[in-house]
């Protein structure tokens, strides 16, 4: 099913080829192994999920890729290069757009105001020229403007555009924050546990969304959810963690039906 | 305004309609809606344009004079377009409910047999697609919004702009036959097809033909003065016949403004940016915002409050009689237009009804509270009624005539008769041509001169010559005494008060009225909470003896008022008890659109209705209940039985027949 161009998924969507690759990534915290020598990849489109017990090393391998840490040991190529160790604004200036598992929004300001800053990494003017609002500075927040406004449409959010996010519901936080994500228009979205403490119709929605992003603008996305059955539905290809060891990759019914995902997952007896 | 410059005859179609306004206000905007933040407009040559493509696109698709193109949405320009291209091809335009769900759908299109269905988005897309094998007529969809769809199978999905892109494209033959077919349109070709939402059996499609909706409009827009430079915000459901008047009849016939929201949830903002000159609105919508205002004013700071209860106790006071144009002491308008710059101008502010000329409410009784609150803050809001099957209007309220428990004189060209029985018939341009193959109840409903039937019961003030109607026809019976009984009309005075939710009146038949009285737990909760009354069920709160003595005076108050009614003064409640549940859809008490089945209740209900009247202080009862996971469980409770003070009615009781 899979060779170097790419595969087609069950539901006919062609994938391309690879976006970022992994290669014998370690991560040491001190005496910690937290991330123990492991390789993947995320090809253009796909929906790529990382699952995993708690634990097992998730949320540092994403953010070996987003550039917040740097791996002790292994190569991390983007785009066909091998990437330097990097500041996590560098990453993102190279399109790599993420989430947070516990919101990591301004609470103060509005709606709009947070997805904006989602744009930050597409300006180019000063903080002098931009204060007067004036020239280049002024066209370049009339045009990030509109490209916001098209993803507060998208997500279905418009009502509460000018509403402070401290005043919103958590699932709409969530919500606020992929946007902020998607704002910045990236090659790569990654989302940590975009799904968490929702009930089940919040779930629906953001699956929905999900499943929208990768549709209409084609981003490639990597997620980490505890939702397994939201995972098998949305997901292409499914890497799982234990321990920071890869003990399984492939579709969700491959991973399915792997052995060492049940033992980790069940609990095996000795 | 009847005619063109040239003296002629005013246009006889809608798609003439729009020609003339782009030739006469061209540059004016025809359409805003609410995308991306901004408020995007199209002028009235530039939305000509843009429904030409598209007609001309549907001419390529093999769109065919006759053809139904249903139309399903929120309403947005491209769907309004939709519809007046359908006309300009010949073919007629059905709005669907967006909110109906596929089953529903699926009759209404087998009904009409519709070849085209112009959907707004995926979801509308999807229902039509689920029942499509079951359309033996259906052809294509026209989707306006692509997010989601790019998956889809295309053989029968087309997205609009590809339809109006091959519409501009189009050779010169098919414009001559564009050009023909909307030349060939006349006041007798059909305008739209609206299904009603048929309460009782399925729903029927009432054809309205172009005399119907333009003499309407035209009649409408001249007696409320209604004039190109005005605004409306188009949010009501397309496929009611309302929101066709409003947003096209009058629309196209004035020259006005149709501005859609950005979307449903919205609403408030976009009406504060609009801030429309003509509105409507059903009751409901005035009740929750002045609920939310007064809920509002108790969060405010003691001054502001304090501010908001003089200005507003001296509005109530002096801004009807200003806006009826009666004569107002010096003193009094100089405090008025204080209140104005203090309250009553940032109040409507913040509603969005800054600069409302006519506001019309209609659909259901509202409360006299309620109506004179807006009335009192200077805004010019009217009653009318009306149906589908008169094109909207039947009766409207003129400026400077306005009160709460009428709706108005018979708007212009419409003729009124009351049966014998009560029963409202009206004869108008408006009278629709007939139901869509369904014969039978076109001539049950409209006789061959032309009278139709209500459904409603009322009656003509003498005085006054305003139309009030008093309960569905069907409801409406007689007392033992002869005397005439309404029980909806009683039911609305005394649903008026917060506390109350729903009340069933008994009488039909018998010496005196009895009433079960639903109280509304919110309402009543909320005070229990403020004045330390505990309590853990809805049944112990609805026991309560100070519940109890508060629903009491409500009900004597509304005794009173019913009292001064010399035709019904005989449907006061002398006993009345407070159920121990709420009258719920799922026991079948009430219909999903939450009205009254009164047969059921006196059934289910029939040893509570034996203790009203047998005169027994209480009495014990045992319901069935089904729990919202379709369980079901009794509940037992003795109920208080109370009588009420009832108002001696002195004058003779006449009866309603005459």
């Amino acid at each position: 099913m899979m060779d170097g161009a790419g595969y087609v998924t069950a539901d006919g969507r062609q994938i391309g080829g690879e976006l970022l690759a992994l290669h014998n990534i370690t991560l040491r915290f001190g005496g910690v192994v937290a991330i123990n020598d492991i390789s993947f990849d995320i090809r253009e489109g796909e929906i790529r999920a990382i699952i995993g017990p708690n634990g097992a090393g998730k949320s540092s391998m994403l953010n070996v890729i987003s550039g917040f840490y740097t791996p002790s040991q292994g190569e991390v190529r983007y785009k066909g290069e091998t990437r330097p160790p990097m500041k996590p604004y560098e990453v993102a200036r190279m399109g790599v757009a993420r989430t947070f598992q516990n919101i990591a929004l301004f609470e103060g300001m509005t709606v709009l105001d947070n997805v904006m800053t989602g744009r930050l990494t597409h300006m180019n003017t000063g903080i002098a020229q931009q204060a007067l609002w004036w020239g280049r500075a002024r066209d370049e927040e009339m045009e990030n403007r509109a490209k916001v406004e098209r993803v507060i449409d998208f997500l279905e959010i418009q009502n509460i555009r000018k509403t402070p996010v401290g005043r919103l519901p958590y699932g709409l936080k969530k919500r606020v924050e992929l946007a902020r994500a998607l704002a910045a228009e990236p090659s790569l979205l990654l989302l940590d546990e975009p799904m968490a403490g929702m009930n089940v119709e919040e779930k629906e929605d953001m699956s929905r969304f999900i499943l929208d992003v990768n549709d209409e603008f084609g981003t490639t996305i990597c997620l980490i959810e505890h939702d397994m059955g939201v995972v098998m539905d949305l997901s292409d290809r499914v890497v799982v963690m234990d321990y920071g060891k890869k003990i399984g990759d492939g579709t969700p019914d491959e991973v399915r039906g792997n052995q060492d995902v049940i033992d980790a997952y069940l609990g095996v007896s000795h | 305004m009847a005619t063109t410059p040239q003296g002629a005859e005013h246009p006889r179609s809608v798609p003439a309609l729009l020609a003339r306004n782009a030739a006469r206000f061209g540059a004016q905007a025809a359409y805003r809606e609410k995308e991306f933040g901004i408020w995007q407009s199209w002028t009235w040559a530039e939305a000509q344009e843009e429904i030409e493509a598209l007609a001309l696109g549907l001419l390529d698709l093999g769109a065919q004079p006759g053809d139904f193109i249903a139309v399903i949405g929120r309403n947005r320009p491209y769907l309004y377009w939709s519809m007046v291209a359908a006309q300009m091809v010949g073919a007629v335009p059905v709005p669907l409910y967006q909110d109906a769900v596929a089953e529903e759908m699926a009759y209404v299109l087998d009904h009409c047999g519709a070849r085209f269905v112009v959907a707004a988005d995926q979801e509308q897309v999807d229902k039509v697609i689920e029942v499509a094998d079951r359309l033996p007529s259906f052809e294509r969809i026209i989707y306006v919004d692509s997010r989601g769809l790019r998956k889809y199978d295309h053989s029968r999905l087309s997205a609009f702009d590809a339809v109006q892109k091959a519409g501009r494209e189009a050779g010169e033959t098919q414009r001559e036959e564009l050009e023909n077919r909307r030349a060939r349109l006349d006041y007798d070709d059909i305008c739209v097809m609206l299904y009603t939402s048929g309460t009782t059996g399925k729903p029927k499609g009432v054809v309205l033909s172009n005399r119907n909706i333009i003499e309407t409009a035209k009649n409408s827009a001249e007696f409320d003065h209604l004039r190109a430079d005005d605004e409306v915000l188009a949010y009501l459901p397309m496929a009611w016949v309302g929101d066709f008047i409003f947003s096209i009849g009058q629309a196209y016939w004035t020259g006005f403004c149709v501005n859609c929201p950005e979307s449903a949830d919205t609403l408030v903002t976009d009406l504060r940016e609009i801030a429309p000159t003509y509105y409507f609105a059903p009751p409901r919508v005035f009740e929750t915002n002045l609920t939310q205002i007064m809920i509002r004013m108790e969060d405010a700071g003691a001054l502001k409050r304090r501010m908001f209860h003089y200005f507003m106790e001296h509005a109530r006071r002096v801004g009807p009689r200003l806006l009826d144009g009666h004569s107002v002491g010096l003193w009094d308008r100089l405090k008025y237009r204080m209140g104005e710059v203090l309250v009553y101008g940032p109040l409507k502010n913040a509603l969005g009804f800054s600069r409302i000329r006519v506001g019309y409410t209609a659909g259901e009784a509202i409360g006299p509270e309620i109506f004179d609150f807006y009335r009192a803050l200077g805004i010019n809001l009217k009653q009318l009624y009306g149906q589908t099957e008169a094109s909207v209007f039947i009766t409207q309220q003129p400026d400077g005539e306005v009160r709460s428990d009428t709706v108005g004189v018979p708007s212009p060209g419409v003729e009124l008769k009351i049966a014998e029985s009560g029963e409202v018939f009206y004869r108008s341009p408006g009278t629709f041509v007939e139901y869509y193959k369904n014969a039978e109840s076109t001539r049950d409903t409209k006789d061959p001169e032309g009278w139709v039937a209500t459904g409603d019961a009322g009656f003509v003030e003498e005085d006054s010559g305003h139309l009030r109607i008093i309960d569905r026809a069907k409801d409406v019976g007689h007392m033992a005494s002869g005397a005439l009984f309404a029980p909806k009309y009683v039911e609305n005075k005394l649903k008026f008060y917060p506390a109350i939710l729903e009340a069933v009146v008994f009488g039909a038949g018998r010496e005196t009225c009895c009433a079960f009285i639903n109280i509304d737990l919110t309402a009543v909760g909320n005070w229990a909470e403020r004045n330390n009354i505990a309590y853990s069920s809805y049944q112990e709160l609805a026991g309560h003896p100070l519940v109890l003595e508060t629903i009491q005076s409500h009900v004597e108050e509304t005794n009173e008022s019913v009292a001064q009614d010399e035709m019904l003064s005989g449907c006061q409640v002398h006993r009345f008890l407070v159920l121990h549940k709420e009258l719920d859809a799922d026991d079948g008490e009430l219909t999903r659109t939450r009205k009254v089945r009164r047969k059921i209740i006196a059934e289910k209900y029939a040893d509570l209705v034996t203790a009203l009247y047998d005169g027994s202080d209480e009495v014990y009862t045992e319901t069935e209940v089904t729990y919202e996971d379709g369980r079901t469980g009794r509940i037992r409770a003795t109920l208080a039985i109370r009588d009420a003070k009832t108002v001696p009615v002195s004058a003779p009781v006449r009866e309603a027949a005459e």
